[in-house]
């Protein structure tokens, strides 16, 4: 048996026979749910998978950031140094593009639209991102499908949309850890489980909702009934989230309550603000996988056209890729750097966050995808060629990791197809144009 | 003029409902409705978070709070209004309505409220009292949905409530449990609008009175119906042209227009946009998370003054002198400001009226405009000549192309560029950015008066602001200066009115149908007074015709 997981700490016991009330104290459960090897619930299924998406604006550099060599033997960017600890559970993936097929090129919008909606459109549409089809096969039965959120302080800056159109972002800590670790929340180490009256009668009153559907339909047009279908998915996710909450949950070692926070998600204009706020979410996110009360999230520091600036510096980040000069011994622009550094030492963070929590056999980051992902691969001349993406971890064994990916002139959308088809979405094509694959990375799925 | 002072409908209205119940609850009747089309667009627009809280305030009155965040409301084509037809509910959206109005049904039936807004003493406190309930929700729910309920909608919430106040044994339980899950309904989350056969032109169609009332309060008043407006639309009165007139006329000479006034121009203004913006404090000090409040308010002050207190000329919100100052915006403006009865607070408003030749008249000088199209650290003309020309032109302004090599760009290490405008100049010596630049740039150099945070300057690193530019062969000079081209310019005009009629409708007007000339002509012979334009499209059969059937041949006059 895995010495990591038979732990049951006093203050674990205290603190779910005090949430329970007066109550008798069982087994340790927590022994007997994982399999001898601790990679399975004993009953064979498997862990879950999780993936998290992580944007940061404005790519990493021009051509310098692209490693020397493929595979496994490569030499390591300096521009993800700071990740550069978890090389053996990462992949960088270099080359792709996203193709316009004689679309507008709407800046710092239809790279993203294209490589994780599949399609790339004049129009401004952005409909089915990536972590919404990895969440509505992965994430269907969780109490929250899916949870994505801005550092910068702005609901717009979300890349996450569903059929109906794009979800915006949540913007403040203090929000997010009500929605998930509040009053609704569920310890699901706790000794005893009491189904709560107030929430069964919550469920029961919704379905006066749905009973007045039929009538109401027959007086609409079809547009008006699909943006009633659309309403009635959310309610569907309402009535299971409450359904959750009136089951008692499996234990899960790794899971606490997080630590409350004080940061409402005010617009903020410094990068250090933004990161140190990013670092609250990854927090509560790490907890929030952990237990089990989502299984895809995402992390948006701030969108493309960034106004984050260094303290004492009134030019943002977003304006140095176009004013600064190139300097000349260095071979790239200097200031641009730091903000990239700064969102790689971000990463770093989440990374390092989601591998202290240990299960199974390793930790949580063992059991997930980190897949690290920006809106141009030149930020200097805002391109849509030789895109960064970076993933940590390997979705519980289902890509290889510690790789060099490079595929030139390759369409960008191949790569989201491959984490569709690791985090297990049945999907076969993918995209629309000269952005249409049906086939994903050669030599990345297990 | 009678002027309704904002009381809870829930005690006022109990007459007309009563008329109500008395017509069309006893038959359960539904008016018949028209087959959907396979081919159409969506009319139904999702309550904003200010039509959702007054709407509550109207239906309860001001004891009972609306706490809690709305999810933010997505734009399309420009306006937000646009957004709540086109936009999908979302999961955490709905998540978010839910907990508001379990917080609002608590309040209503708690201790304080509920002997005022429940209306029966229920048999017992600890169980089910189904005819009391019937009686809540037979006025409540109509309230709430806009339209009398049907028999059996009214019993099923009953019986709902009931079944809960048994199983938690109290009856008031079960009433807010039942209440709450109306408020998730899309009956009150949605304004529907539902057409029905024309019984006085055969052959046509014409939407549902109720839809109609509710299209007009929204519009007018930003939210539900008053009982005299559900009592037209009850009659049949609404259908009719002049008591359609009658109630537009009687919204529009109300003082609660002003309401509609204000939420139209928070949203063609983009003030939603106020929530991601922030300013260095090591630079702009002055520049607080008050401001922030403030500068929206100095313009919708403004701009009620003018429009409602004046009933002025749309055109003259650019060059009035007249607005509202706090001593905060006094400061930031650089205005000597004295209030000698302010105390202290920093906050009270007053009435200003700058010297005719002063820079900070119009609204385009005001904060609400340079702030909140400026990025946190410095100016960008780019963006605010964008924004001028996107929001109160109606321009479109092209996408910057991909690929560009920036290497001439702006160099802010030149000792050659020391100002904004010698950067941007050196830009648009490049033949692929000069196409839009030269459509932006001009105007939002005129307004380099005022910095990132709104303040008033006259130079910019030592060096003295060039205000001056050019457009559509019109030579103009700072702020002043391009108040007056964008005064003069028709686009103006054509753009509130057309942004206008999408507050009402969730869509563009058909500009090439004679009833939107018509409004247009109206509009401009009533010199642009933004009431009369108001009154036009309130009257106009385009704001209650289905954008999805073809328009009717004219009818001989």
């Amino acid at each position: 048996m895995n010495s990591k997981i038979k732990t049951l700490t006093r203050r674990r016991l205290l603190r779910g026979a005090v949430a329970g009330g007066a109550v008798t104290v069982g087994l340790p459960i927590l022994d007997c749910v994982l399999n001898n090897k601790g990679t399975a619930f004993a009953d064979g299924a498997p862990l879950p998978q999780r993936f998290a998406a992580w944007f940061w604006p404005l790519g990493v550099g021009e051509e310098d950031w692209r490693p020397a060599g493929t595979g496994k033997e490569f030499e390591w960017p300096w521009r993800f140094g700071p990740i550069k600890s978890f090389r053996e559970r990462t992949n960088l993936y270099s080359g792709s593009q996203v193709n316009l097929d004689g679309s507008a090129n709407q800046t710092h919008f239809t790279g993203v639209q294209g490589y994780y909606t599949g399609a790339v459109t004049s129009s401004g549409d952005y409909f089915n991102s990536t972590d919404i089809i990895i969440a509505n096969t992965i994430g269907a039965r969780n109490r929250f499908r899916s949870l994505s959120v801005a550092c910068d302080g702005d609901a717009k800056s979300s890349w996450t949309a569903s059929a109906g159109g794009k979800i915006p972002d949540e913007v403040s800590p203090v929000a997010l850890y009500k929605r998930i670790f509040g009053a609704e929340f569920t310890d699901p180490n706790a000794a005893t489980f009491v189904p709560d009256a107030e929430t069964m009668s919550r469920r029961s009153v919704l379905s006066g909702v749905t009973d007045e559907r039929a009538a109401l339909e027959k007086s609409l047009g079809a547009a008006d009934r699909q943006k009633l279908d659309y309403y009635f998915t959310s309610l569907r996710a309402l009535e299971q989230k409450l359904d959750i909450q009136l089951q008692k949950p499996a234990p899960l070692q790794a899971c606490v309550k997080p630590k409350e926070n004080d940061d409402d998600g005010h617009a903020v204009g410094l990068i250090s603000d933004a990161m140190t706020r990013h670092d609250l979410f990854c927090d509560l996110f790490a907890m929030a996988l952990a237990c089990d009360q989502t299984r895809v999230v995402s992390i948006d520091i701030t969108q493309g056209m960034t106004g984050l600036r260094r303290d004492g510096d009134p030019t943002s980040h977003h304006s140095y890729t176009h004013e600064e000069q190139i300097d000349p011994a260095l071979g790239y622009q200097a200031k641009v750097a730091w903000f990239q550094q700064q969102y790689m030492q971000g990463l770093y963070n989440y990374a390092t966050k989601l591998d202290a929590i240990k299960e199974g056999d390793g930790s949580l980051l063992d059991h997930m995808i980190l897949f690290a992902h920006t809106c141009h691969g030149s930020p200097r001349l805002h391109s849509l060629r030789n895109y960064p993406f970076a993933t940590i971890g390997n979705g519980g064994g289902r890509i290889k990791t510690g790789m060099h990916v490079a595929t030139p002139g390759d369409a960008a959308t191949r790569i989201t197809l491959t984490m569709q088809l690791a985090m297990g979405v049945p999907v076969s094509t993918w995209g629309t144009g000269s952005n249409r694959v049906t086939t994903p990375i050669s030599g990345v799925l297990v | 003029m009678k002027v309704r002072t904002r009381g809870h409908l829930l005690i006022s209205v109990a007459g007309v409902l009563g008329i109500l119940g008395a017509t069309t609850l006893a038959t359960g009747q539904v008016a018949p409705v028209s087959p959907p089309s396979d081919t159409d667009m969506a009319t139904s627009l999702r309550l904003s978070p200010s039509q959702y809280k007054l709407a509550i305030t109207d239906v309860f009155g001001e004891s009972i709070r609306v706490d809690g965040r709305f999810e933010p409301e997505m734009r399309d084509q420009g306006m937000l209004a646009i957004g709540a037809r086109t936009e999908n509910m979302t999961d955490s959206s709905l998540e978010t309505y839910d907990n508001i109005a379990r917080a609002v049904a608590a309040q209503v039936v708690d201790e304080r409220h509920r002997a005022g807004f429940v209306g029966c003493k229920p048999r017992s406190d600890a169980g089910r009292d189904d005819a009391c309930a019937y009686a809540f929700f037979s006025r409540v729910g109509a309230l709430l949905y806009r339209r009398p309920l049907t028999t059996g909608e009214i019993e099923g919430r009953a019986s709902a409530a009931g079944a809960e106040a048994d199983k938690l044994h109290n009856f008031y339980s079960g009433l807010r449990l039942s209440l709450a899950e109306m408020m998730v309904s899309p009956q009150f989350l949605f304004r529907y609008k539902r057409m029905e056969a024309d019984p006085t032109h055969p052959g046509q169609q014409r939407m549902n009175a109720y839809d109609k009332a509710s299209t007009l309060s929204f519009f007018l008043w930003n939210s539900t119906p008053d009982p005299e407006l559900t009592r037209a639309a009850a009659s049949g009165e609404l259908n009719t042209n002049d008591g359609l007139k009658r109630q537009v006329d009687r919204m529009v000479d109300s003082a609660r227009v002003a309401s509609g006034v204000r939420a139209f121009f928070a949203d063609m203004l983009v003030f939603s946009d106020f929530d991601a913006v922030s300013k260095d404090p090591n630079f702009f000090p002055r520049y607080t998370l008050s401001i922030k409040d403030q500068a929206q308010e100095q313009t919708l002050r403004t701009i009620i003054d003018h429009v409602v207190g004046r009933h002025g000329d749309y055109r003259d919100l650019f060059t009035t002198p007249n607005t509202f100052l706090t001593k905060d915006l006094a400061s930031l403006y650089a205005v000597p400001f004295i209030d000698a009865t302010a105390n202290g607070q920093q906050q009270r408003w007053l009435p200003h009226t700058y010297p005719a030749d002063d820079p900070r008249g119009g609204i385009l000088s005001q904060a609400s405009f340079t702030t909140l199209w400026s990025p946190s650290g410095r100016t960008s003309p780019t963006v605010r000549g964008k924004a001028l020309r996107q929001n109160i032109l109606c321009q479109r302004v092209p996408a910057p192309p991909g690929n560009v090599d920036f290497k001439f760009v702006e160099d802010i290490s030149n000792p050659k560029y020391k100002t904004t405008r010698d950067r941007l100049t050196a830009h648009r010596s490049e033949a692929m950015c000069a196409g839009c630049h030269k459509i932006t740039d001009p105007l939002g150099l005129a307004l380099e008066n005022f910095d990132s945070a709104g303040g008033f300057r006259s130079t910019e690193n030592g060096v003295r602001i060039d205000a001056s530019g050019e457009t559509n062969g019109t030579m103009f000079d700072g702020p002043l200066g391009l108040a007056k081209v964008v005064h003069d310019d028709p686009a103006a005009t054509a753009c509130v009115a057309e942004r206008m009629f999408a507050f009402e409708t969730g869509y563009l007007p058909p500009k090439t149908e004679s009833g939107w000339k018509q409004i247009e002509s109206k509009f401009a012979a009533s010199r642009y007074d933004v009431l009369e334009l108001m009154r036009q499209i309130a009257l106009s059969d385009l704001s209650y015709r289905s954008p999805n059937t073809k328009p009717a041949p004219a009818r001989n006059q």
